[in-house]
C-alpha cells in the first residue's frame, strides 16, 4: 500500500496516526527475518539456544518489530520523508503474539530549512504490555 | 568482570556495503511492508528517484561484514539485549547506491540491574557514507549485557 500524500499544514499536533495490525508472528516469520537481516543471534530461532538461556522458546528480534512498527510512519509520510527513527525495546514478542502500532504526532517546527513534524510511536502486544516506545522526525512538503 | 573502558572510542574496518534491490525485497517481506516504493521501478522512480530501501535496513550490513566492521567488547549472548535503536536519515539511498559504514564504540558503562546484578551498556554509533563521499546516515546502537541469564 503506497503513503498517502500529505502536506505540513494539513497535520496536527496530537493528530493519530493510523493503526497497523500484524497477527499471529511466527518461528517462520523469525527465520525470514534472521535471513533477511543477517541477525542469526540464535535465540530468536534455535529453541535448544533459547531453552538453555532461560526462555520458554524463541523469540522475536527487536529489528523485527521495529521495522514493523516503522510502517504507522512511513505510511503517515512516505518513506522519503523519514528524517529519524528512535526505538527503545521494552517487553519481548513470542510466537502467536501481535503486534499493534500506533502514534501521534507531537510537534510542528522547522529545522534545517524543512517543515518537520515529530511524532511518538507505541508498539503493543494482544495483551496491550508494551513492546516498544519510540519517535520519529519528518520533512513534509508545503501546500504550494 | 569489571568492563574495560579502552574499548570507547574504539574503530571497525569501513565495511562496504551494495545496497541490492533483491535484498530490499527480501527484507521488506521480512517486516511484512508492501509499499511499492519496494517492489515497483516505475512507481519508485516518479516517488522518490528509485527504489529506496526501508527505514531500518542498514542494519543489513552485517552481510557485508567479513568480521572486521563490528567492534564491541565481547558479549554472552545468552545475556544480551538490544536496548535502543536509532537511525538518522540524512540523504536519500536508493537501490545501486555503494555505501561505506564506519562502526564506532561510543559508550561502555556499567549500571546496577533491577532484577540483580550488574548490566553493562555499549554504545555503537556507525556512519554512512556512499559512493560520492556524501554522509548519508548515521544509526546508535545501543546493546546490553545483563548481569544474570535474560526472564521477563
Amino acid at each position: 500500500m503506497p503513503a498517502v500524500k500529505r502536506y505540513w499544514e494539513d497535520v496536527k499536533e496530537g493528530e493519530a496516526l493510523p493503526e497497523m495490525r500484524v497477527e499471529g508472528l511466527t518461528r517462520t516469520d523469525f527465520v525470514r527475518y534472521a535471513g533477511a537481516s543477517g541477525d542469526f543471534n540464535p535465540i530468536h530461532h534455535d529453541q535448544t539456544f533459547a531453552e538453555a538461556s532461560g526462555n520458554p522458546t524463541v523469540f522475536a528480534m527487536g529489528m523485527l518489530n521495529a521495522g514493523i512498527l516503522s510502517r504507522v510512519v512511513t505510511r503517515f509520510v512516505g518513506r522519503p520523508a523519514v528524517r529519524r527513527y528512535r526505538v527503545r525495546f521494552a517487553t519481548r514478542a513470542w510466537p502467536g503474539d501481535d503486534v499493534i502500532s500506533t502514534g501521534k504526532v507531537t510537534r510542528k517546527f522547522e529545522e534545517d530549512g524543512e517543515a518537520r513534524i515529530e511524532g511518538e510511536l507505541h508498539a503493543v502486544n494482544q495483551k496491550g504490555e508494551t513492546l516498544i516506545s519510540g519517535s520519529f522526525v519528518a520533512a513534509l512538503p508545503r501546500r504550494p | 568482570m569489571p568492563i574495560d573502558r579502552s574499548w570507547i572510542g574504539r574503530t571497525g574496518e569501513p565495511v562496504v556495503m551494495h545496497v541490492e534491490r533483491g535484498k530490499i525485497r527480501e527484507f521488506a517481506r521480512a517486516i511484512k511492508d508492501d509499499d511499492p516504493l519496494y517492489f515497483d521501478e516505475e512507481y519508485a522512480k516518479r516517488e522518490a528517484g528509485g527504489i529506496m530501501p526501508p527505514v531500518t535496513f542498514l542494519q543489513t550490513m552485517t552481510h557485508w561484514d567479513d568480521g572486521g566492521g563490528r567492534v564491541r567488547p565481547p558479549m554472552d549472548l545468552k545475556r544480551a539485549l538490544h536496548g535502543e535503536q536509532e537511525f538518522e536519515l540524512l540523504r536519500p539511498i536508493h537501490a545501486g547506491d555503494v555505501l561505506t559504514a564506519r562502526m564506532r564504540v561510543a559508550d561502555l558503562y556499567e549500571k546496577p540491574g533491577r532484577r540483580g546484578g550488574t548490566m553493562t551498556f555499549v554504545v555503537l554509533d556507525t556512519e554512512f557514507t556512499n559512493q560520492r563521499g556524501e554522509l548519508v546516515a548515521r544509526a546508535r546502537q545501543v546493546g546490553i549485557e545483563t548481569g544474570q541469564v535474560v526472564k521477563d
